[in-house]
């Protein structure tokens, strides 16, 4: 199916996941609309493998990543986690689940508690979920300071006495309390520093070498989603666009748009800057409240075609691991491309 | 560029902040030239003392809690430093044109984008409102936002956030500056968008041919568009040189880990990243050793002694490091940049 053909089994099972979130309007507040944040989203991500999920800003990434960890009651579709049903658990079962499942924020200054020190914000999963008595929690909390590189004589210190990497290693450090299996990490490096950054990324690799670790790891950072991630998904307006393994998708994006958003990248070279030519997009993201007919897309592609503001292109399988979902790629019935293929990279060195 | 006559000269600029807990001394005696009609792309990680610099010098920062201790910024022949708020405010605006990170918060949310536009043209400019109106019209066109007649009602909410960041742009060169400073104009917004504002200011430079200083921690973004770069840490300097000259061969061991620690989306992709290890340094007393000492894998004895000065290392190339890069040894008694 959608995994990259390693024979794992996947551990997460995304179908045709939808988010919508209503629009209320008028002197009675009547429901006048919907913002479709995620609106048929379907993938799989296999034990011990990082997917990157990547789009501009208001493209339903975080709330997709959000949805699979039952954030917000989904508006349809199914996500299935080690197994189990997450979409469609009651309460009490989903409270069962959480420990296999962890989110590490994008801001760490907004999602640590100020008036809780270190131990306790780190303790608190344990609090919630285990029956440590208080010296084994405290042994726990000392082992996942060592393991996230925070010194133990810290542990009694309050987030505001920490710099941003290191509040954001409080934050992993958090998410690992419950050994989970699967970890959203919803732009964990936005909001650092260059040199900070890596460090951080180092860390989360580091973890998933030693404890197998799953990540989804949602950014807007392409060069960062190039080094961290196995395979790498899209996003557009609620949809994913492109799916591919990393490697085939930086070197021969399928996608209008991934072609667009990788050729936006400033590459940080000069003579390569000066020499590379540009696909610049025109004009803005359309509003997910009223998104264009047919392909979602279709406002802004440079290789648009009179199909694709009638026919929203499917989402599919197009060579081995490789799924897009674009007319470009249409095929008749006896397999024959149905529009000339787009050319290949431009004015890039390999 | 052709013209080699700086627009901006800076010497010895020296701003600390009185807080609560002590002083904070964002930014150590720095020096530089912005030459007519240049890009000139000032790098570093927050807190580095890149935007507190380019904000004394135009008088800015509120005084207290800043104070500007030393220097002098010389521009048009007079000392910015040294005027009244008057001659600074008759400055700011319409000599020397400003564009911030978030076109948000630095738009007035109850006033159409029109009449933002319009305010420094009648204010500096003395246009009567038709005539500013016309102009209004003709910025926005300039700065690529289509329809611009009928989006002068406009309030900045009903604009995208790249939209947003052109009318911004528009307002800084409304009264057609020498000089626009540009702080993280771009990092706020989507890379597709940020591209058309890369390109519409490669345009408006060829147009208008002003002097631009542009603050980014991209170096991506730097070496598409600049054409000398200075390296801040730690509120000094610490490598100057032309942009393809500091890709090519930095000097100091700061711009070049940070060159490696950034990975790439098309050339060589490395199993593991370069960390720069530790902390950027808390500025409480004015420095006396190197600022990266404690991050460097090249520190020595001599480090710890005294914050190295700016040391030439190439044709307008200088950095300041007492490590000897092309020797691969300590520096010896080399004559140190003015």
């Amino acid at each position: 199916m959608l995994d990259a053909g390693t024979g794992r089994e996947p551990l997460v099972r995304v179908r045709d996941l939808k988010m919508h979130f209503p629009i209320h309007s008028g002197l009675l507040r009547r429901r006048t609309g919907a913002v479709k944040a995620v609106d048929g989203v379907t993938f799989d991500i296999s034990q011990g493998e990082t997917l990157g999920l990547v789009g501009e800003s208001g493209c339903g990434k975080s709330t997709c990543g959000r949805a699979i960890l039952r954030l917000y009651d989904i508006t349809g579709g199914s996500v299935t986690i080690a197994g189990r049903d997450v979409a469609h658990a009651g309460p009490n079962e989903l409270r069962r689940m959480r420990p296999t499942m962890q989110m590490v924020f994008q801001d760490p200054q907004a999602s640590l508690n100020p008036r809780m020190t270190v131990a306790r914000i780190i303790a608190e999963p344990l609090d919630e979920h285990t029956r440590l008595s208080r010296a084994e929690k405290t042994a726990r909390v000392h082992d996942l300071m060592d393991r996230v590189g925070l010194n133990r004589a810290f542990a009694n210190r309050y987030p505001h006495e920490f710099s941003g990497g290191q509040r954001q290693r409080i934050g992993i450090a958090r998410a690992l309390a419950l050994n989970p299996r699967f970890i959203v990490c919803d732009e964990p490096i936005a909001a650092l520093d260059v040199s900070i950054q890596a460090q951080v990324v180092n860390l989360l690799e580091e973890l998933q070498d030693s404890l197998g670790l799953t990540y989804l790891f949602i950014s807007h950072d392409l060069s960062m989603v190039r080094h961290i991630a196995d395979r790498v998904a899209v996003m557009y307006l609620g949809k994913i666009a492109e799916l591919s393994p990393r490697d085939d998708l930086y070197a021969d994006p399928l996608h209008p748009y991934t072609r667009a958003l990788l050729s936006a990248v400033p590459e940080p070279d000069p003579e390569a800057a000066a020499a590379s030519s540009r696909t610049i997009l025109t004009g803005d993201v359309p509003s997910p409240a009223n998104p264009p007919k047919g392909c979602n897309f279709c406002t802004r592609c440079p290789s648009v075609m009179d199909i694709c503001r009638r026919i929203d292109p499917d989402f599919r399988e197009v060579a081995p691991g490789r799924h897009v979902a674009c007319h470009l790629y249409d095929t008749t019935q006896d397999g024959r491309p149905t529009a000339a293929p787009i050319p290949t990279r431009q004015g890039e060195t390999p | 560029m052709p013209q080699n006559a700086p627009v901006l000269d800076v010497r010895d600029l020296t701003t600390i902040f009185h807080t609560r807990t002590g002083e904070v001394h964002a930014v150590n005696g720095v020096s530089f030239d912005l030459r007519r009609g240049e890009l000139l792309g000032v790098v570093g990680e927050s807190g580095s003392g890149k935007s507190v610099t380019m904000m004394s010098l135009i008088g800015l920062l509120p005084t207290p809690p800043a104070e500007i201790r030393h220097g002098t910024v010389t521009f048009e022949g007079r000392d910015l430093l040294r005027m009244d708020d008057a001659g600074l405010r008759r400055i700011r605006g319409d000599r020397i044109g400003f564009v911030f990170q978030d076109p948000m918060t630095s738009l007035n949310p109850v006033f159409p984008v029109g009449h933002q536009i319009a305010e420094p043209l009648r204010k500096h400019m003395r246009l009567n409102r038709r005539q500013a109106r016309d102009r209004a019209v003709e910025l926005l066109e300039l700065v690529g936002i289509p329809d611009a007649a009928r989006r002068l009602g406009d309030y900045p909410h009903q604009f995208s956030g790249g939209m947003r960041q052109r009318v911004m742009i528009a307002i800084a060169l409304a009264c057609d500056p020498d000089v626009l400073i540009a702080d993280e104009p771009t990092t706020a917004l989507d890379v597709t968008i940020q591209a058309q504002i890369l390109e519409l200011v490669k345009d408006l430079r060829e147009k208008l041919g002003m002097a631009i200083v542009w603050i980014t921690h991209d170096l991506g973004v730097i070496a598409g568009i600049a054409d000398r770069v200075m390296v801040m840490y730690g509120g000094q300097i610490v490598e100057h040189a032309a942009v393809r000259e500091m890709f090519a061969r930095p000097r100091h061991p700061y711009t070049r880990a940070l060159l490696k620690t950034v990975p790439s989306v098309r050339g060589r992709r490395e199993p593991r990243l370069t960390v720069i290890e530790g902390q950027p340094p808390i500025l409480t007393a004015a420095p006396d050793a190197c600022p990266f000492r404690d991050r460097c894998a090249y520190r020595f004895d001599a480090c710890d002694r005294r914050n190295p000065p700016r040391f030439d290392v190439g044709p307008g190339h200088d950095a300041a490091c007492f490590w000897d890069f092309d020797a691969d040894a300590p520096r010896g008694r080399v004559a140190a940049h003015a």
